[in-house]
């Protein structure tokens, strides 16, 4: 389980997110999620939920978002159950942010794929430019988080930050990224390895090679089937 | 007869893999997805399940249940106050592993087909692909993939013009390994915490919301439509008998060129690191130990792998298994005992609390692997570590204890002589170098 976040002062959380309500435009999406799941079943829609008022409290506030006490008991009462069932699947999961994160959120990943492949490098460059474990930086800008395996692994090493992948980095690729966002850019997400497409060989593929310049169809070299 | 274990273009099922052209359904149709799939439901539903059969697929999550006879579980005539539900796995997090997301964001038509397929196969009334949270992008084009098919009457009322009514639903996670387990994800997908069921009953019985569920991976959904119009016999013609078919392999770590290739079942080791990896970093004799399956399954030393088959038996037969296919290499640089602690360290991460042998276990064991990592340890921690690896396996509700207790029960049986190395090194005592396997 994750380490337990400090929970910031209630009184001063109140105040700000007691009045929280969706927009106009996630009441709409707050639909579409609650259309996926039978009826009387609305607490299936835990998650999506809190996702969403986790990205509209993002919005609101020009961060990767996060959980205010009263926000998820506005879920819980936007799917009619206890508070408690709904905060209890809040602090299970770990992308849900229990305390204000910085406008970016950099999610190393350090488990052994990465590790063997240099996420040491990555680490190290993001605590040069500043970013310390759990800790946002103080211009609010970074929130640094070694986060576990995040499927990226035949790119590794990799960092997801915010709804992003940037695969295939070292140090110096790192820091590269980490510049580009200070400087309000957008970097190319992906692997960060010139020439490579996404996870095949670096060099070009070994197999479908056909696929590379056209959508082709193998079909007719199928033969007789069965 | 002997197998065939290398595979050719023409019989490779996730034609676009790599991602080169487009995953929409103009392009995917082109490639020959959803080409006639109303003759494929048209089999009927017990044929299909017999041709998965005969094909001899067995389960791509990890575990390896033959897929046909776990469809086969669920009930023939269901009641329609209890509809069946198709749930597929795609919370793809065990470390090694990342064959799913290449799926759903490259070929994502091939997963929402199967899943019409496999769900009318199994009498389900609809199918919830779970994927996992951090694959937010994935996700993103796995809705439009979805909507692209209602759109175009492939799923929804009449499936694809079969008479059948079939519904696919996209849920996503929000960043817990444990929901990979089958019914973690169950109790997920109903919005609670995902924690475990005890078994029975089995989903088959009582799975989501109460009712009949199958859970299956990503990768078995997937290949079911091509193989249902390519034939069982030309699936089963790869791979050594029991190890049937095509998949994917995902090599990561210390090979030239990691990568994720779809090869034939049974390829050995060897084979599949040359011929897509570029070999091993530094060279054959620089392999130290690969981890064959993902982070579950137990190293391997390097003279035993390297002309294993890549399959459910080789790989059992070296004390291992091939679990996802996650093939994780590790060269004579690694520090093979800070490899295995961090993995612990995973585990502890990811343990969902619920039972004490796995809640407390998962936190001792890698605080003992970080002193064994610099060798603050007496040499007799290692069996007591061993056997509490002893009592933590097999004594949970789910296997999560089981994968905590076998990385390091294999890096004790292996790797025993470096792990005292670093013990008596501390105490200043004599050195023997190299982290050599014991064999």
């Amino acid at each position: 389980m994750a380490d337990a976040p400090e929970i910031p002062d209630e009184a001063e959380v109140r105040a700000r997110w007691g009045a929280f309500a969706w927009t106009d435009e996630n009441k709409k999406k707050r639909d579409e999620v609650l259309a996926r799941y039978p009826a009387g079943r609305e607490q299936s829609a835990s998650i999506p939920l809190l996702d969403l008022a986790q990205r509209q409290v993002g919005a609101e506030t020009q961060t990767q978002g996060w959980l205010p006490i009263p926000v998820i008991e506005f879920v819980a009462r936007e799917i009619g159950v206890p508070y408690m069932r709904v905060y209890e699947v809040a602090t299970f999961y770990t992308m849900f942010n229990l305390a204000p994160v910085g406008r970016y959120h950099v999610q190393v990943c350090g488990t052994t794929p990465c590790m063997l492949r240099g996420s040491d490098d990555v680490m190290a460059a993001c605590k040069n430019k500043g970013l310390i474990k759990g800790k946002t930086t103080p211009d609010g800008l970074f929130t640094l988080t070694e986060v576990e395996c995040m499927g990226n692994c035949s790119s590794a090493p990799m960092v997801q930050i915010n709804d992003d992948n940037y695969e295939d980095l070292d140090y110096d690729r790192t820091i590269a990224i980490l510049e580009a966002l200070e400087r309000g850019e957008h970097p190319k997400t992906g692997t960060q390895e010139p020439g490579r497409h996404t996870v095949e060989p670096v060099g070009g593929p070994t197999t479908l090679t056909a696929m590379v310049k056209e959508n082709h169809d193998y079909r007719p070299e199928w033969g007789n089937a069965a | 007869m002997s197998a065939i274990t290398s595979l050719t273009d023409k019989d490779r099922i996730f034609t676009n893999l790599y991602g080169y052209q487009s995953w929409r359904l103009d392009a995917a149709r082109k490639r020959g997805d959803w080409d006639d799939t109303k003759a494929l439901l048209a089999l009927g539903q017990d044929k299909i399940i017999d041709v998965i059969k005969a094909s001899g697929l067995r389960g791509r999550g990890g575990a390896g249940f033959p897929t046909g006879m776990k469809w086969s579980f669920m009930p023939k005539e269901p009641r329609a106050d209890r509809p069946s539900f198709l749930v597929i796995n795609a919370d793809e997090s065990e470390p090694g592993s990342c064959k799913d997301r290449e799926i759903i964001r490259h070929d994502p038509h091939k997963l929402i087909e199967g899943a019409l397929v496999a769900g009318f196969a199994m009498r389900a009334r609809a199918a919830y692909i779970y994927i996992r949270g951090e694959y937010i992008r994935e996700a993103e084009t796995l809705f439009a993939a979805v909507a692209e098919a209602y759109d175009a009457g492939l799923i929804g009322k009449n499936a694809a013009g079969s008479g059948y009514d079939f519904d696919v639903f996209v849920h996503r996670g929000a960043g817990a390994y444990i929901c990979g387990e089958e019914t973690a994800m169950l109790e997920s997908l109903e919005g609670k915490k995902g924690q475990p069921r005890l078994k029975p009953p089995f989903p088959a019985g009582a799975g989501l919301y109460g009712c009949p569920t199958t859970v299956n991976n990503v990768e078995s959904i997937a290949v079911a439509p091509t193989i249902l119009r390519r034939g069982a016999e030309w699936f089963s013609s790869f791979g050594n008998e029991n190890n049937k078919g095509t998949k994917l392999f995902q090599i990561s770590g210390h090979v030239e060129k990691p990568c994720v290739v779809e090869e034939a079942m049974s390829i050995s080791f060897r084979e599949l690191i040359e011929k897509h990896c570029g070999g091993i970093r530094g060279g054959w004799d620089n392999l130290l130990a690969v981890i064959p399956g993902g982070s579950s399954v137990p190293l391997v030393p390097a003279s035993q792998i390297i002309d294993c088959p890549m399959d459910f038996d080789g790989l059992k037969a070296v004390g291992s298994g091939l679990g996802t296919a996650a093939v994780i290499v590790m060269d004579k640089s690694t520090d093979v005992v800070r490899a295995i602690s961090r993995l612990s360290y995973f585990y502890k991460h990811e343990s969902c609390g619920q039972c004490t042998p796995c809640r407390e276990g998962t936190g001792w064991m890698w605080r003992v692997m970080e002193r064994l990592r610099t060798g603050d340890a007496d040499i007799g921690e290692i069996d007591m570590l061993q056997q509490v690896t002893k009592q933590v396996e097999g004594h949970t509700i789910c296997a999560l204890g089981d994968a905590a207790a076998w990385p390091i029960q294999g890096l004790i049986r292996h790797f025993r002589p470096e792990l005292e190395r670093r013990i008596n090194e501390r105490k200043g005592g004599s050195s023997v170098p190299l982290q050599e396997a014991a064999e």
